[in-house]
């Protein structure tokens, strides 16, 4: 690890070798392949129900609001903060969307629009506090827990709202419309998948070749191809399976998007750059000229956006909204990043791992409620899995360290 | 007399660097034995060692404390034989009660419970024998400095002192507060305990010592007894000072312009006590392709007036005039510090330079990210061939860019943060202890590049608390102490001697 080239004339393009790339990028691979071995070991558990077709439609929508707070979360986690509000704001923004078009007949665009303005307010509102006051993330979002929980039973009257107009419900349940309505089978979605997977693989070669003109260390080949043959084959496996059903649901797709956006924000943006940097060592960004405060400040008001659009899209799902929807699910949330690979200390973290970790307790939620496991016993064991997430990822620093 | 403690041939090393080489010291029962020598000398390391702070094991040498053979293997040890160590941080928790903090780790207690009547009464006792009146439930917060250095007086006086050691306790008190304090060493004396006192003021130093050693590169290099003779100052400072200066810079012809950064009139207080005055009316100037010293003993204001120019990433309630190529500019945020032209690299880069766990490229764009990106998109691109620019350039030792700078020595470390400086193409660099913790052949790469930069007409100001070192590469050298510049002197007429005569004059004043 620590040995260092004499030379120092040229950047020196290198491949790892197999066993040293692989123990590095341990935790990079170890989640992905968690991933792989537990939907095969519900898939066997539950005798192929999981992947069929419908589960697995199911299994998007039931998880979607958890990955898009995920994305925003793992923002939060990475600037070294944490937000427990966004299960309450997601209730919230829901009761508000009802109450704004139930009661009060208002169009749905505009209801879209103002949610996501007053989700973006709230965040902004508990950001003030953490960047410009320096009170800390946990006891501010905490009060933000305790307040919307509040003002959405207020809102609601302690009753459930709904239901909704059609368009509205499309945005969670609705499918992606097929130009090619000639059979059962989705053509469009499937078109769409592959295009998605050609282009990861386009994406994922020239950054192979940027880095080898570079002199990194390349990861060794056979990985390489492995790595996207085994994308390549779940995305088109997963949008074809989901093509014999209805096709592409229309969460998938603005999942899809968001993840994208989002992982181009973190990884190739300055804003980005800059959050990495005040989770990294704060001091030091700040004296390096990076406006810490105001950096944080959006990040926050970034979560409590997608905090709206989730509880917009959670309620959406139900049909309506109610006093206890997002209980506890600021937990999930935290725990997909956690499971993710992101560090408590900030700093750390992929979008694409937190989408991974959010996929994770998904299957393992969807598989053990199939299994007919009690409520009781799926907590017992989602807490066992973050605990053993996290203890897999402070063992192995302690190593390489 | 008898001697309570003597310690032979002590020899410590850290990685890299010789803390101390063979020192022998005798300290006599009853007196107040005074341990002087420049900052990294190794005063606080050899008072460690006796402490049990460094074992038994870690270093080579025999302690004899009381006639016997000692060996420490913590701290316990040496207190239960009656060592106390009082250091310059102190050690007291500020949320709790006077009482408690004296008697932390130590409570007085009946059955296992904690007995406060008499942890309180005893509490009053000490503290009347140190002159406090403060009530024993005052939490130590709520009390100023140099009443908490004698809640730590306090403190060793419940465990049964015999040999006292202070690092450096007058250092943040005023003169009154220090005056009390050695009058209590006075005090001390004539009940039997015996003091180590290290301190950097020759005035105090004259006024309680019975015997000054004087410690230099890890070394004992005198010891003076002042019921002999009375104590020369001169001879303390070049006792201190005195040694030569080789080749260890690298040579350079300066080619000194217009001055480019003025400071007027630089006032700032403390960040958190507002009404305490750490920067007192500093004025400087700098020109370009110069290289200017700060020097001055630990806690004299250096860094604290540096960060303040930078940003005002110091202090409170700054005034002053802050000047770049005659014009008056606004340095309030460290952006604008930098748009104006201003580095300023920290005198800490593990906390405030660097982000360990990242990559050398990452670190070196951070300040400068609009420099490698399109808008707001990062080009990646040519952030990698930047970095690599400044790994050859100025030799960071590291196969590629994209290593964690956590892996780097504290040499290619300070390279770094030295690329991340020079990459937002500054004007005015501010390097504070460039060289802290770097062995000598790095240290001698980081002259060539400060050399290289003041031949770019760049202006430096380089703060130091290595002597030889400033002497060495600045052109000027400024003195600071307590807070003010208390001198000036052109390469010329400086010495390490001229200089600490400067710091003590003014102190004494």
């Amino acid at each position: 690890m620590s040995t260092q080239a004499t030379s120092v004339d040229k950047p020196q393009a290198n491949t790892a070798s197999m066993g040293g790339f692989f123990k590095t990028h341990l935790r990079e691979y170890g989640i992905l392949i968690a991933l792989v071995v537990i939907m095969g070991l519900f898939q066997f558990l539950t005798d192929g129900i999981l992947m069929k077709p419908i589960n697995l439609t199911n299994l998007f929508l039931q998880n979607s609001y958890i990955i898009i707070m995920a994305l925003g979360m793992l923002m939060v986690i990475v600037c070294g903060h944490i937000d427990l509000s966004v299960g309450s704001v997601l209730g919230f923004i829901g009761a508000l969307a009802a109450v704004m078009m139930v009661n009060y007949d208002i169009s749905y665009p505009v209801t879209f629009i103002v949610c996501l303005m007053v989700g973006t307010l709230i965040g902004a509102a508990q950001g003030y506090w953490v960047a410009y006051y320096r009170i800390p993330a946990f006891i501010v979002t905490l009060a933000g827990m305790l307040v919307f929980k509040g003002l959405t039973l207020w809102l609601l009257n302690g009753q459930s709202v709904g239901p909704f107009p059609d368009q509205f419900q499309k945005l969670s349940t609705g499918f992606l419309p097929d130009l090619f309505p000639s059979s059962d089978f989705h053509v469009t979605s499937m078109l769409l998948g592959t295009a998605t997977a050609t282009l990861l693989v386009y994406f994922n070669l020239r950054t192979r070749q940027k880095q080898a003109s570079y002199g990194s260390t390349l990861e060794p080949v056979l990985f390489f191809v492995a790595r996207n043959a085994l994308i390549t084959l779940a995305i088109l496996y997963i949008t074809y399976l989901l093509s014999t059903y209805k096709g592409a649901p229309n969460v998938l797709i603005l999942m899809a998007l968001l993840i994208s956006v989002y992982t181009f924000v973190t990884q190739r943006t300055t804003f980005g750059r800059r959050i990495y940097a005040i989770g990294g060592n704060e001091k030091a960004a700040m004296l390096s000229g990076i406006n810490t405060q105001r950096l944080t400040f959006l990040t926050f008001a970034n979560m409590g956006m997608l905090a709206a659009l989730a509880g917009m899209v959670f309620a959406a799902r139900l049909n309506m909204a109610t006093p206890k929807a997002g209980l506890a699910f600021e937990l999930d949330v935290i725990a997909a990043v956690f499971i993710g690979g992101a560090s408590m200390r900030g700093g750390s973290g992929k979008i694409i791992g937190a989408v991974i970790g959010a996929l994770i307790m998904g299957v393992m939620n969807n598989g053990m409620s199939i299994m007919g496991v009690g409520i009781d016993w799926q907590q017992v064991i989602k807490g066992l899995v973050l605990l053993a997430a996290v203890i897999f990822d402070v063992y192995n620093k302690n190593k390489a360290g | 007399m008898d001697t309570i403690l003597e310690m032979r041939h002590i020899t410590k090393t850290f990685p890299g660097v010789k803390a101390l080489d063979g020192v022998s010291i005798q300290v006599r029962d009853g007196e107040i034995h005074a341990l002087v020598g420049e900052n990294g000398a190794g005063k606080s390391t050899l008072m460690k060692v006796v402490s049990g702070v460094y074992p038994h094991g870690t270093y080579d040498g025999d302690i004899l404390f009381q006639g016997e053979k000692r060996e420490f293997k913590n701290i316990s040890d040496s207190e239960a034989l009656g060592i106390i160590i009082i250091h310059q941080e102190l050690a007291l928790v500020p949320l709790l009660s006077i009482a408690e903090n004296i008697y932390l780790g130590n409570e007085q207690t009946a059955n296992g419970i904690i007995d406060w009547p008499r942890t309180f009464s005893q509490t009053e006792g000490l503290l009347a024998k140190v002159g406090l009146s403060e009530p024993p439930g005052t939490l130590v917060s709520n009390i100023g400095v140099g009443k908490q250095q004698l809640v730590e007086i306090a403190k060793a006086l419940s465990k049964d002192v015999k040999l006292l050691i202070l690092d450096e306790p007058t250092a943040s008190l005023n003169e009154k507060e220090s005056d009390a304090l050695l009058d209590l060493l006075l005090e001390f004396k004539r009940h039997g305990i015996t003091s180590i006192l290290i301190s950097h003021k020759l005035n105090e130093i004259r006024k309680v010592a019975d015997t000054v050693t004087v410690i230099r590169d890890g070394a004992a290099v005198s010891r003076l007894d002042c019921s002999k003779e009375p104590i020369s100052e001169n001879r303390i400072v070049a006792d201190m000072v005195g040694r030569d200066l080789s080749d260890r810079f690298p040579p350079r012809t300066p080619d000194i312009g217009e001055v480019i950064f003025t400071i007027r009139n630089w006032n700032v207080y403390h960040p958190q006590q507002a009404d305490r005055q750490m920067i007192k009316n500093v004025s400087l100037d700098v020109r370009a392709g110069e290289i200017v010293g700060i020097a001055g003993l630990m806690g004299s204001g250096r860094t604290e007036l540096a960060m303040s120019i930078f940003g005002r990433t110091y202090g409170q309630k700054i005034s002053g005039q802050a000047c770049l190529h005659g014009r008056e500019v606004d340095l309030g945020t460290v952006q604008k510090a930098v748009n104006c032209g201003l580095a300023y690299a920290t005198e800490d880069r593990k906390t405030y330079g660097l982000v360990l766990d990242d990559t050398i490229s990452h670190n070196i764009s951070m300040a400068n990210l609009g420099g490698v990106s399109k808008g707001f998109v990062m080009d990646d691109n040519h952030e990698q061939a930047v970095a690599e620019e400044y790994r050859r350039k100025i030799n960071i030792k590291s196969p590629n860019v994209n290593q964690k700078t956590v892996n780097l020595s504290g040499g290619n470390q300070q390279k770094v943060v030295l690329s991340k400086w020079l990459f937002t193409d500054p004007d005015v660099l501010i390097l504070d202890e460039p060289t802290r913790g770097i062995d000598v052949g790095a240290k001698y790469e980081i002259y060539s590049i400060i050399n290289d930069l003041a031949a770019q007409n760049k202006a430096i100001i380089v703060i130091s608390s290595e002597m030889p070192e400033l002497l060495g590469i600045s052109d000027r050298i400024y003195v600071m102490n307590e807070g003010e510049l208390v001198g000036e002197m052109p390469k010329a007429d400086a010495s390490q001697e001229a200089i600490m005569t400067m710091i003590i004059q003014s102190g004494r004043q």
